[in-house]
């Protein structure tokens, strides 16, 4: 009887593997550790579970840019991942290039994303040469400016409805200890912030001749000086902000203690984790009320061409599934993102995504930052940033000249 | 022997021929890796290693650029404070040591115990507690000075030296130690003698002492040198470079052009910067040190 036991629990134990082995582990790596980033990225590895892989989640906490100098240093170092998530744009540019990402162009056709992603710019930003090699999941817009209604009733003022009304409130707010303005000490918050304000307070037209045609002249004239002056309003009313990353200043709109913050979509997610209500807890203002665009930055995910070939065809499963309606809305409502088809229902959004799907639908778009400039040009424009809002004696003037220069020299 | 003097070259050939891997890793690592990353730095690489030249490009973008010249700024200051902080709190900490008092073994354990922390956790520890929402400044406060301020971490004015009293806390428990050593080593019939010539303690200390713990203050100085120009890590885990440009350091500009923004070239030509300004000061000194004996 006991030998019986034993050679049946042998027998299980040897099984076991085997009947594991059908399913594929695929290592995914990205940067979405924050509450409602995990909540949503859970959603993509619970349908993955359901095709029989299995999704190993290597999430990196810590900002985005860290996390990507850790991916590039494992692809280069010849220790590839499954799966990893960039923001589509010219960050992988120099990766494909050398061959080191697959090209997912039969993936792409046989699931005819071509017809299907919304708007068509976000495959353009995965398109090398022809050739597709990303993933869009979803859109993220920087233009939004988040209010707390908290904040505004304690200082006895009237939430504002766009940036001016903003910059005005702010001495009523600091009179009751309430930080105007949360901005996280980080230099990419500070840079995003900038180029929120350079595509919403001046005609869209700018934006898209500094970083889009690199014009270093448009870069030092007056509508830029403007953009700069505001951004000095900024400095000044997030003047004692202590905090650091993104979700601790959202957090501080929260609870009341800051009145807005300037912040992409993904602060969205951080107001249904704390089930704030949309309209009567806290408004959303695209394109900070003055001019309603946004900009089409977003996710994607990328694959490493990988020599064992249970995991390209694993690879070559999510990168399709990724993009199927019901995986897109359930990830898309707990990111607080928007979903890159136009085809699918999202009638269970609430007001602020209502509002994006809106200016999607009526192509009010600008293109992300990331998609124009280079990740080299990008550090040089947050370690500007990151100078300016800490040291109030720069002013304007100066870092608008810094600013031209950093232009002038873009490729 | 009949045939004379044997070459020099084949003396101690089991020695030599031993040696020969650490000679080969030393050639390639060392050498082969610093002359690749030079030749490298002439190149316009961006993520991935490019022979595409640009002359002296790169060189002129790094020494325009505003943050390459703060981040050395930043070490000059951090560095020169450091290290006459660390030799005068590590000597000071060590003769107090050697005043045979009490429960010598725990107050060494103590002070010499942060040296086992690394510099992530150091850092992450003294950010903390420089918080001003909940570390001294807090503490203080809620004792009942309101209007007690201590952020060093938050004013970009004091920040590196925020940073410097994490790194002074993690080091001067080696400086100590090393220090407590060269003491200890000092033949007791000195001190007696000065103590018979009626030379006071401070003076015994400062002209007869210190003169004779030359070795054990040239490792010192090595390590706490080598110590300052790679700080990094203490840096990023305590302001990552903030506020602004405050506590920004040559060794992380090298990082994060290398991997954040994918500008190799640029990366390595400010580390070719930092080695350049090692080999200023270290070949003279080596000269100086090494060279001197072969005349002896």
């Amino acid at each position: 009887m006991r030998l019986r036991s034993t050679i049946a629990a042998l027998a299980v134990s040897a099984v076991l593997p085997a009947a594991t082995a059908h399913a594929t582990d695929l290592e995914v790596m990205h940067w979405w550790t924050s509450g409602g980033e995990a909540a949503a990225v859970a959603e993509f590895a619970k349908a993955f579970d359901a095709t029989g892989n299995h999704w190993v989640d290597a999430a990196f906490a810590g900002p985005g840019e860290q996390a990507r100098a850790i991916m590039v240093s494992r692809i280069t170092g010849g220790d590839p991942m499954g799966a990893f998530q960039f923001n589509h744009g010219r960050q992988a540019e120099d990766l494909i290039e050398a061959g080191l990402l697959r090209d997912l162009t039969d993936i792409a056709e046989a699931e005819g994303w071509k017809d299907v992603v919304n708007p068509p710019s976000l495959l353009d930003g995965c398109t090398v040469d022809g050739r597709i090699y990303c993933t869009p999941v979803n859109i993220h817009s920087w233009q939004w400016l988040w209010l707390s209604h908290k904040a505004y009733e304690d200082a006895g003022v009237p939430v504002p409805t766009n940036w001016d009304e903003f910059v005005a409130a702010a001495p009523a707010l600091k009179e009751k200890g309430i930080l105007p303005m949360a901005v996280g000490q980080q230099s990419w918050q500070q840079s995003g912030l900038f180029n929120v304000l350079m595509s919403s307070l001046v005609p869209v037209e700018i934006f898209e001749k500094v970083y889009g045609d690199k014009d270093a002249e448009v870069a030092a004239g007056p509508e830029v000086a403007r953009v700069f002056k505001a951004a000095a309003d900024a400095r000044e009313m997030s003047d004692g902000s202590t905090v650091q990353s993104w979700n601790e200043a959202t957090n501080l709109v929260i609870t009341g203690k800051a009145g807005g913050q300037i912040m992409g979509d993904w602060a969205q997610g951080e107001f249904s984790v704390a089930e704030q209500k949309a309209g009567s807890d806290y408004s959303c203002l695209p394109g900070l009320g003055v001019t309603e665009v946004l900009g089409t930055g977003g996710d994607a995910f990328y694959f490493p061409v990988l020599d064992d070939e249970e995991k390209s065809k694993a690879q070559a499963e999510l990168a399709a599934l990724l993009l199927k309606p019901a995986v897109q809305v359930a990830f898309n409502l707990k990111k607080g993102s928007l979903p890159v088809r136009g085809d699918i229902d999202l009638s269970t959004a609430n007001d602020c995504m209502q509002k994006g799907l809106k200016l999607l639908a009526e192509n009010k778009l600008v293109p992300d930052t990331n998609q124009l400039l280079t990740p080299d040009t990008t550090s040089q424009i947050n370690d500007l940033f990151a100078e300016f809002f800490a040291d109030a004696s720069i002013t304007p003037e100066d870092a608008q000249k810094r600013f031209a220069d950093i232009i002038a020299s873009a490729d | 022997m009949a045939s004379g003097r044997p070459n020099q070259l084949f003396r101690n050939k089991t020695a030599k021929i031993a040696a020969i891997p650490m000679i080969l890793t030393a050639m390639v690592v060392f050498i082969g890796g610093t002359g690749w990353t030079v030749v490298y730095s002439f190149t316009k690489s961006k993520l991935l290693p490019k022979l595409e030249w640009v002359g002296f490009d790169q060189y002129e973008r790094l020494w325009s650029t505003n943050r390459w010249i703060v981040s050395i700024e930043n070490l000059a200051i951090y560095g020169l404070s450091m290290l006459v902080l660390s030799f005068v709190l590590g000597f000071l900490l060590a003769a107090l040591m050697d005043q045979k008092i009490r429960f010598e073994n725990t107050f060494r354990t103590i002070m010499l115990y942060p040296f086992a922390l690394s510099f992530i956790v150091t850092g992450l520890v003294w950010q903390w507690l420089l918080n001003p929402e909940f570390g001294i400044q807090q503490i203080v406060r809620n004792l009942g000075w309101e209007s007690f301020t201590f952020d060093p971490l938050y004013n970009p004015d004091l920040a590196i030296f925020g940073v410097m009293l994490a790194a002074l806390w993690q080091g001067s428990g080696l400086v100590m130690v090393l220090m407590l050593a060269g003491l200890r080593g000092i033949d007791e019939e000195i001190w007696k003698a000065a103590r018979i010539d009626g030379i006071p303690t401070w003076k015994t200390y400062l002209f007869i002492i210190i003169p004779m713990l030359r070795p054990v203050f040239i490792t010192a100085l090595v390590l706490i040198t080598s110590g300052i120009i790679r700080v990094y890590d203490l840096v990023v885990a305590q302001t990552s470079g903030g506020p602004g440009l405050a506590t920004e350091m040559p060794a992380k500009y090298v990082y994060d052009y290398m991997f954040r923004a994918q500008n190799l070239g640029q990366a390595f030509a400010a580390s070719t910067m930092m080695l350049l300004a090692v080999l200023v000061v270290v070949v003279p000194w080596a000269m100086m040190e090494f060279g001197g004996k072969k005349n002896d």
